[in-house]
């Protein structure tokens, strides 16, 4: 054999099968909030404690034969998303349309019919098989549990021939065995063949390929796209590897805190990419190209707690490319000076802080603050030293007042607009750098003669 | 070429995990440098053995496992070091920092405790203001402001504890760090972010770095030299460009094929699985998946050769010539491999 490896497949000879009907799950508006319980005077009153807003107004559609991907990083919201859609989380708001059914507020009854036709497989194959279960015994569950196992000989006929289709062959020699017998990727092909026995039409798979090796991985990519092809089916593909999902997707959802911050068709989204966000995720995948080197121009920061999300944009206190309205406020000062006195020496660091005094003020999202201090005109002088010393950074963008008033510093900052998903060419990007409104609005700000009424920031 | 004597050398290390019966032979015959100040690249697949190479030389194996062979640093074999010595060694001389940060911190203890406790342990004469300053300055270059100084653990996200427990390996200041897997549990931007720190700790704090992880993007940025490991040995050795554009050792050429990256346009896998290391195919031990297999392969442990100045490679198509019987260098028909064996 002189081939050298296999060639599995090409991407361009499996996209094929996308219907252009009506789409088979439709979602609009959808909002899952976790509720974080309060302590045990507010539960006692009946107060409400915050809400982690997991999934935050979401709307897409997904037609038969597609396959979508989901992409995002840890706290995104995808994979609540994906649970949402299966009815394993109930959703706070919205809708979600499956073969023209409403999904939201099903009983438990009904749902688990239509569990026949979505399907799941999940990231940990190790945790997905019950160790206690033979491969036949877990592959068949399905079957038993929607009552249509028939026959002790049809159920095994059944699970062979499942098994035999992801690769598990012969099946015979996998049937009897316990999940400890298996390799991760055998796991995981036991867990997409019962995944598929119940012949369902669409497949969200959560993260299916992250827990397994590389030389692995490229085979399982490669089981899915054959199985949709011959099962003709759909895909919700939940990943936070845009790699694969290059590769994998006909059109990709980028999440951000709960958003979809980018959607459009794959190409487009990995050849011009318009969201700063996700610019910079394309940026940071590590390459295996002698030419590279590690990025330096990355995003700073991480993903905000969701239960205390941004202003305005939620990515604007990472973005290289925020502007007046991008939601700047209390917080986003903080920042900024912890980042700055990280690399102060101690006693630099330290007369700036005391300049300052507490600025647990700032902490309260907010959009005006009054930070008491002792000396106005010193704190007043920490606040210019740090702004020469990055006047590019974009929060100075934001900032519209700032000025030593009777005790105090006073900040004030540009009203935030909340950025609506719009489209941009092929794709729809939430991001006020696509916005004309929000251009248009920040433009006037920048106006040096625009007369400063106050009130007039409004949203519009 | 004369170069500067290593600041780490390990010699033929072998390291064995007893199971009743069989030993699990996870590093067998390992030899590597490691110079001042470079960064070095550990690669390879889960099983081949990384992650035990990496603490076998901070001598951090588990129970059960044994180790022999040399690895030298500063005039002396660590691995016949009493571990009392070794663990007095260990933090100032030779540091490491784990995937997750979260499991190595101590949940209960601020992390100016952890500082102070660290630095109480190895330099007994430092008084508390120097502990402060070093600690805060340790941090400071790893991003974290110094107005958190006195939280907990689990006020802070996974990246600035990953940042943490790189100050903690830092502050110290060892002359090598070995990092298993550190941005693994992490998302892609703030890997990102921790690598770029990584890469330039030998500027900054003039450290050597070991860098063992399965993600070949990660050592094409960010190592200068790159190891490959396959069932316990090192098949190939370079620099990270050179062994990246041409890699010498067919199973180095397939791993960068079956990564999937944003070029991806096929997918290309390794025909079978990696093999158990209680009992290693014979020869070479790549030879039952190897797309190039040759008659010599299965019949001969392969000879290391150095097809050029710096680098090493452990393959049969390298030569040396002298050394293969007649014929055999005739291609050999790879065994068949049933989809079900490989994964």
């Amino acid at each position: 054999m002189t081939d050298d490896t296999r060639v599995l497949s090409s991407r361009s000879e499996l996209r094929t099968g996308i219907s252009s009907e009506e789409p088979l799950v439709s979602v609009r508006g959808l909002k899952t909030y976790y509720s974080i319980r309060g302590n045990f005077l507010d539960r006692l009153i009946g107060r409400e404690g915050a809400a982690v807003r997991a999934v935050d107004d979401v709307s897409l559609e997904l037609r038969k034969g597609e396959v979508l991907g989901l992409v995002g990083e840890s706290g995104s919201g995808k994979t609540t998303l994906g649970r949402t859609l299966l009815g394993l989380v109930p959703a706070t708001a919205g809708s979600v349309v499956f073969e023209g059914r409403e999904l939201t507020g099903l009983r438990e009854r009904d749902l688990r019919r239509l569990r026949r036709r979505i399907q799941v497989v999940f990231q940990d194959p190790h945790a997905s098989l019950n160790p206690a279960m033979t491969i036949a015994q877990a592959v068949g569950h399905p079957l038993e549990i929607h009552g249509v196992a028939g026959s002790r000989e049809q159920l095994r006929a059944q699970v062979a021939s499942a098994l035999e289709r992801v690769g598990l062959a012969p099946a015979e020699q996998f049937m009897d065995k316990y999940p400890s017998d298996l390799s991760g990727g055998q796991k995981q092909r036991a867990v997409i063949a019962r995944a598929i026995i119940l012949s369902p039409v669409l497949l969200v798979a959560d993260e299916p390929v992250s827990m397994l090796d590389m030389s692995v991985r490229a085979k399982i990519l490669e089981l899915m796209l054959a199985l949709k092809n011959e099962l003709d089916l759909t895909y919700l593909y939940i990943t936070h590897d845009l790699a694969t999902a290059k590769f994998f997707c006909d059109r990709i959802a980028i999440m951000y805190l709960g958003r979809i911050v980018e959607i459009g068709p794959s190409e487009e989204i990995y050849e011009n990419p318009r969201h700063p966000y996700t610019q910079a995720l394309l940026k940071a995948i590590p390459e295996p190209d002698p030419r590279r080197s590690v990025p330096r121009d990355l995003p700073r920061g991480e993903v905000p707690d969701a239960s205390r999300p941004p202003l305005g944009c939620s990515f604007h206190p990472r973005c290289p490319r925020a502007f007046e309205v991008c939601g700047w406020e209390s917080r986003d000062l903080r920042e900024l000076l912890e980042r700055r006195w990280a690399h102060l020496e101690e006693e630099r660091y330290e007369a700036e802080q005391a300049a300052l005094g507490s600025l647990d003020p700032l902490d309260t999202p907010q959009t005006r603050v009054r930070l008491p201090v002792g000396d106005p005109g010193r704190a007043m002088q920490v606040l210019e030293t740090a702004r020469d010393a990055d006047p590019a950074d974009p929060f100075w963008r934001g900032v519209k007042r700032l000025e030593p008033a009777n005790g105090a510093l006073e900040i004030e900052w540009h009203e935030p607009l909340s950025p609506r998903l719009l489209p941009a060419g092929v794709v729809e990007v939430e991001c006020h750098l696509y916005d004309e409104e929000a251009l248009r609005r920040a433009e006037q700000l920048r106006a040096p003669r625009e007369p400063v009424a106050s009130g007039s920031g409004g949203a519009t | 070429m004369s170069s500067p004597p290593p600041l780490l050398s390990v010699r033929n290390l072998r390291v064995y995990y007893g199971t009743p019966g069989h030993p699990v032979r996870a590093v067998d015959g390992v030899s590597l440098d490691i110079g001042e100040s470079e960064v070095l690249g550990l690669v390879g697949e889960s099983g081949c053995g990384k992650s035990t190479l990496g603490r076998g030389i901070l001598g951090l194996l588990p129970e059960g496992a044994r180790a022999n062979g040399e690895v030298l640093y500063g005039g002396r074999n660590l691995i016949d070091l009493p571990p009392k010595t070794l663990r007095r060694m260990r933090g100032p001389e030779l540091g490491l920092i784990f995937q997750e940060p979260m499991t190595r911190l101590n949940p209960l203890m601020r992390i100016s405790d952890q500082f102070r406790e660290t630095l109480e342990q190895h330099e007994r004469k430092l008084t508390s203001r120097e502990i402060r300053r070093r600690s805060l300055d340790t941090l400071g270059r790893m991003g974290i402001p110094p107005t958190r100084f006195n939280q907990y653990p689990h006020e802070f996200s996974g990246g600035m504890r990953q940042r943490i427990m790189i100050a903690l390996a830092l502050v110290l200041r060892p002359k090598l760090l070995v990092a298993d897997e550190p941005t693994t549990s992490l998302d892609v931007i703030v890997e990102g972010q921790i690598l770029a720190l990584l890469s330039d700790l030998k500027r900054n704090f003039g450290t050597a770095l070991m860098l063992v992880t399965h993600n070949l993007g990660i050592v094409a940025e960010s190592c200068d030299r790159v190891a490959v490991m396959y069932a316990g040995q090192i098949v190939e050795e370079g620099p990270a460009r050179d062994v990246f554009a041409e890699p010498s050792h067919p199973y180095t050429r397939e791993l960068l094929r079956s990564t999937i990256s944003l070029d991806t346009t096929e997918l290309h896998s390794i025909p079978g699985a990696p093999p158990n290391l209680i009992d290693p195919p014979s020869g070479c031990r790549f030879h039952p998946r190897c797309p190039d297999v040759m008659a010599v392969c299965p019949a001969k442990v392969p000879i290391e050769t150095r097809p050029e100045p710096g680098r090493r490679v452990l393959c049969w198509l390298h030569g040396p010539e002298s050394a293969i019987p007649p014929g055999g260098t005739q291609p050999l028909e790879r065994e068949a491999i049933a989809v079900a064996e490989e994964a």
